[in-house]
């Protein structure tokens, strides 16, 4: 009976595949959204990077939904693991290697995020893969160092005020322009590292959040008590 | 650089039969990691250097961070200091961490 279920199931799949198959020609874009952007993204926004115009610009309450999933996800991460009991045992300490290079890498991949994150407009990047090196600089450090503790105040304050400052923008534009997320400020020149108005605060804001959302969820895991044995 | 492509490919995939493969759970989680940097590459030699930096930030770095620090926290990946037998889901001994074993016995009492 099992089987028979499971075998309807996988033809009734393999059909619904096969059908939306049926309906797409290989090799063509079946939306035509796509060629409207590239050709008018850079008059619209004034973004060199089209991506970037697509997802704080065109696509920004997408991204604001992201946002929300990723909070609700490291929220529900924190209560989940808890809290420790006093005297719980960490992990041993890296060693010299470790240690040392935790150290070298944390000023540099704290100034490669930094770059990504503020030139989300102009080149590959933006707020999301920026936040995501940020946050890299501190987990390399809470590995290396497992007794070393994060300040979950600071960061759930610097969370609080760059996801607040994202949908202020928003509103902003809301009530400036008529739409939610609309860039404001003028386009500036194409290229420069202030143009595209409010596109590299969006990204900023992101990129603070992400970063500072995941060092969060990262120390919270690795400040769990270590297995009793 | 379809050679280039090619190379990353067959890496990608004996990575991927690697994951699959690999006894030591630790390993696995490397050889993942290795899958997601291999196709960010792809990604950059597809001209998707956008998706390619999320790939290698978030594939190759996050996950693969959470996935062993997960596996420290269940006990499946165990370190030298570390006191106590194996753990009941490994089945042999000796695998994960070879000193947990040996120690056993003289810290019964700690």
């Amino acid at each position: 009976m099992r089987n028979l279920a499971s075998l309807l199931f996988s033809l009734g799949l393999a059909f619904l595949l096969l059908a939306i198959a049926a309906q797409l020609g290989f090799g063509h874009t079946p939306m035509v959204v796509g060629s409207r952007i590239l050709a008018d993204a850079q008059s619209d926004i004034g973004a060199a990077n089209i991506v970037t115009a697509v997802v704080f610009g065109y696509r920004g309450f997408d991204t604001l939904g992201e946002l929300s999933i990723l909070f609700a996800a490291a929220t529900a991460a924190g209560l989940v693991l808890g809290h420790r009991r006093a005297g719980a045992p960490d992990d041993p300490q890296g060693g010299l290697v470790l240690s040392a290079g935790a150290d070298l890498l944390f000023p540099l991949l704290l100034l490669v995020g930094i770059y990504i994150v503020i030139h989300g407009h102009l080149t590959p990047g933006g707020g999301f893969q920026g936040g995501v090196i940020l946050a890299a600089a501190f987990f390399v450090s809470v590995i290396a160092k497992p007794a070393l503790r994060l300040a979950h105040g600071a960061i759930s304050v610097i969370e609080g005020l760059a996801g607040a400052a994202f949908i202020l923008i928003g509103l902003w534009a809301l009530v400036g322009d008529g739409s939610f997320l609309k860039p404001l400020l003028g386009h500036g020149v194409l290229g420069q590292l202030v143009s595209a108005g409010t596109m590299p605060l969006l990204s900023s804001a992101v990129g603070l959040k992400v970063g500072s959302e995941l060092a969060g969820l990262l120390a919270h895991i690795s400040e769990s008590e270590a297995r009793e044995p | 650089m379809t050679w280039i492509a090619l190379i990353v490919v067959v890496l990608v995939l004996a990575a991927a039969v690697a994951v699959l493969a690999l006894d030591n759970l630790i390993g696995a989680v490397v050889a993942s990691s290795v899958v997601s940097l291999g196709v960010s590459v792809l990604f950059v030699v597809l001209l998707a250097p956008d998706v390619a930096l999320t790939e290698a930030a978030v594939g190759a770095g996050l996950s693969g961070v959470v996935l062993a620090l997960g596996l420290r926290r269940t006990g499946l990946w165990r370190l030298e200091g570390d006191r106590g037998g194996a753990h009941p889901l490994v089945p042999t001994q000796g695998q994960i961490g070879s000193a947990s074993g040996a120690r056993q016995g003289g810290q019964a009492d700690a």
